[in-house]
């Protein structure tokens, strides 16, 4: 089907039950009960879910095919959101121009930061684009103010011309909208105890992910990810056999670029709002951090370290000492403090230590993220030979 | 403008010293081991926050009740005295609590030389033979623990730890070369500071240039396994080395405390610039790496200067990051880096 083999159409069918059920599967609890802080099924979070998914795809299609690792990929996003904002300043609060410019947008800042950085490989090449990042990040919170809006960010006025809206607006500042459906907009849906939250918004970006996903394993699957395996592997033998690597590895740098600022306007379709800390280094830290923790290299993978660290951030974040002592209060009061100061330091407020020892260890002991663990999981328990959603072919060797 | 000039060039060596300090620890670690740290800013951190332990350690007091005086309310009024001053004397103690910084030198050396064995032994060792991409990953992982253990037993706030009153005041530079009073004025600690980086680095290389063992480590760094084959055990020396390296970092943090107090990502933000400058100087090569730190400290603090950012808005924040892709896309290598050093 759509010209993918059995495997990847049943990957690609999953994937897309998976998001468009999201709203049922990530609200297990019933609301009201004690495990309800545990869901994530609510708008905001699901759509932080698919737009870094979407990211962290892009960011594969580089570093899981080619091996180039680039620390400066959020630069892209915040270029990306920097454009969607403009547009529905100057355009129309219709999100379809502002996604489109900004994916234009990353593409061309990809081209110029790749050409240049792509000269070398290895670590110089993630030297490069740290400091591409960062000099985006401190422009754009400093010379850069009358456009990027500095400190406080770019924010949407009253008095932006708006072209194609007329002067529509009234008194309140228009929300981002796909022909008249507003991306806020949402509906719910009782059953009992469960409140289902189904959001225009999350919908609209979990289309948007899917069409990114099948992108990316026609990608994948085509002779030029082929081609990108084979820069991986051995660059020199590519090398001696007459092909120029340079043009392809631009190629991926400037897709992964126009994932990344498709990923940072549709951050701005949901909430129109743009700063350069989107673009610091930690933020492309954080895509690395996911697309190791999920599987570099595999389809699903990114996807799902995307999921992982941005339900850690909102879900693990939130819980205090007292929902612990709450959790632990059937033992003896003595073993219940133990108990509760021996886990605290790593939920709340340290999560970031949970998910920076999470990280060590999948990097040494699971280089294949959790894609590999489920694979060895399944192999355990001796299933037939793993009809698995990744492609094993791909280890994570960088190019060096 | 003489006096801008040198007014600049000294403000830039404080920080180039931090660089140089870092970059050079960064270097005694990839030139010996072949792995690229990123925990290195870790390291500098913690040595940042063993001056902020040894200050805390040292005015640990107890509440003594003195009856010459009374507060606002009539009563006896409770007073804390460190236990320093019971032992040693009023005097004493108040000196050595002064000193907390200078002397958290001494306290600093064994820890981070203790953290630097633990953590090569205990990780590192493990990933001398898997890609740069895993050793940039998994020291990037520890740093991020090493970061948050710091946050829980700190907090999040930047803690002050003032240097000793004798060091409190500034320098008149202008007036001891004969210009006009108050021109160049400087502040005594960065003159420390940079005196005591000049100590650090000076003895690094002599270190290695005028010991038995600093030659073995040399000869390693040249040729590992001719070195392995003539009967030396390498790798216990190159962990050495390690804990030396560590050792460095953290006692630019220590000094570097009363410029900056300290917080728990001062590291993370030293780091990205010590990469910079290694790669600028040069990867694996040690002189390179101090050179490129006091260069880059100096040229950052030049291209503040009011009249620059005029002629050239926002130069200031870019010019590390433009020299740096400068110099790779023309010199590959760096400035003094090595053939054959992590290419290709």
């Amino acid at each position: 089907m759509l010209g993918l083999n059995k495997k990847d159409t049943s990957l690609l069918i999953l994937v897309a039950a998976l998001a468009l059920l999201a709203p049922f599967i990530l609200n297990p609890f019933p609301s009201g009960s004690a495990m309800a802080q545990f869901n994530a099924g609510y708008p905001d979070l699901m759509q932080r879910f698919v737009i870094f998914g979407i990211f962290a795809i892009g960011f594969n299609i580089l570093f899981g095919l080619t091996g180039y690792l680039s620390f400066g990929h959020a630069a892209f996003l915040g270029v990306g959101s920097y454009a969607a904002v403009w547009m529905f300043k100057l355009l129309s609060m219709n999100v379809v121009p502002a996604i489109i410019l900004s994916v234009i947008t990353a593409g061309l800042f990809a081209l110029v930061i790749g050409y240049v950085s792509l000269r070398r490989s290895g670590i110089y090449f993630s030297i490069l684009t740290l400091a591409f990042a960062q000099m985006t990040y401190a422009l754009a919170y400093s010379v850069l103010t009358p456009i990027t809006g500095g400190e406080t960010g770019l924010q949407l006025a009253l008095d932006d011309p708006r072209v194609l809206d007329g002067a529509a607006s009234g008194d309140n500042i228009p929300v981002p909208g796909f022909f008249g459906m507003e991306m806020r907009g949402s509906s719910q849906l009782e059953i009992s105890d469960w409140v289902f939250t189904f959001s225009t918004g999350y919908y609209f970006s979990a289309i948007i992910m899917l069409l990114s996903f099948y992108l990316s394993i026609r990608i994948f699957r085509s002779p030029f990810g082929m081609m990108l395996r084979a820069i991986k592997s051995n660059q020199q033998r590519l090398n001696y056999t007459g092909l120029n690597a340079r043009p392809y590895t631009l190629a991926a740098f400037v897709i992964s670029g126009m994932y990344a600022g498709l990923a940072g306007g549709l951050m701005a379709a949901m909430d129109p709002l743009a700063g350069a800390e989107r673009m610091f280094w930690t933020a492309s830290g954080e895509v690395v951090l996911m697309s190791i923790l999920g599987g570099v290299g595999t389809l699903i993978g990114p996807v799902l370290g995307a999921g992982l660290i941005k339900y850690m951030e909102n879900i693990l974040s939130k819980i205090n000492s007292d929902i612990l002592h709450g959790w632990f209060a059937f033992l003896p009061d003595g073993l219940e403090d133990i108990i509760v100061s021996m886990i605290y330091p790593f939920i709340g407020k340290g999560w970031h230590l949970t998910l920076g020892l999470m990280f060590m260890l999948v990097v040494i002991f699971l280089p294949g993220g959790l894609v590999e663990a489920g694979q060895r999981i399944s192999r355990l328990f001796g299933r037939k030979k793993s009809d698995d959603k990744s492609d094993k072919s791909t280890s994570t060797e960088p190019a060096e | 403008m003489m006096d801008a000039i040198i007014l600049q060039v000294l403000n830039g060596l404080d920080k180039g010293s931090a660089y140089a300090l870092i970059a050079l620890g960064l270097t005694l670690i990839f030139g010996t081991l072949g792995v690229v740290n990123f925990a290195h800013g870790a390291l500098f951190m913690i040595g940042a926050f063993c001056a902020v332990t040894l200050s805390r350690i040292i005015t640990i007091s107890h509440e003594v009740v003195d009856e010459t005086r009374t507060d606002f309310l009539g009563n006896p009024l409770k007073v804390d005295v460190p236990y320093v001053h019971d032992w040693l004397g009023k005097e004493t103690g108040d000196v050595i609590i002064d000193w907390a910084v200078p002397l958290a030198i001494l306290f600093a050396i064994p820890i981070m030389i203790l953290i630097g064995v633990i953590m090569e032994r205990g990780l590192i060792k493990h990933f001398y033979n898997r890609p740069h991409a895993d050793q940039i990953l998994v020291t990037f992982g520890l740093a991020i623990v090493l970061q948050e253990v710091i946050k829980y037993f700190y907090g999040a706030n930047p803690i002050p730890t003032p240097a000793p009153d004798a060091f409190k005041g500034s320098f008149d530079f202008g007036a001891m070369l004969g210009m006009e009073a108050n021109q160049i004025i400087y502040p005594y600690w960065r003159l420390v500071y940079f005196a005591f980086a000049a100590l650090i680095i000076g003895a690094v290389f002599a270190f290695l240039q005028f010991t038995t063992f600093g030659m073995v480590v040399r000869a390693g760094m040249a040729d590992r396994e001719t070195v392995g084959l003539l009967g030396i055990n390498i790798d216990k020396r190159f962990t050495i080395m390690f804990g030396i390296a560590a050792a460095v970092a953290g006692l630019a943090g220590v000094m570097y405390a009363p410029i900056n107090s300290p917080n728990y990502h001062m590291g993370m933000d030293f780091l990205v610039l010590s990469f910079v400058v290694v790669v600028v100087g040069g990867m694996g090569s040690l002189p390179g790496a101090v050179l490129a730190g006091f260069l880059l400290g100096i040229l950052e603090s030049f291209a503040s200067m009011k009249e620059i950012i005029d002629l050239i808005p926002g130069i200031n924040q870019i010019i590390i990051y433009l020299v740096a892709i400068l110099i790779l896309l023309t010199r590959p290598r760096g400035l003094m880096g090595r053939k054959g050093v992590m290419e290709d």
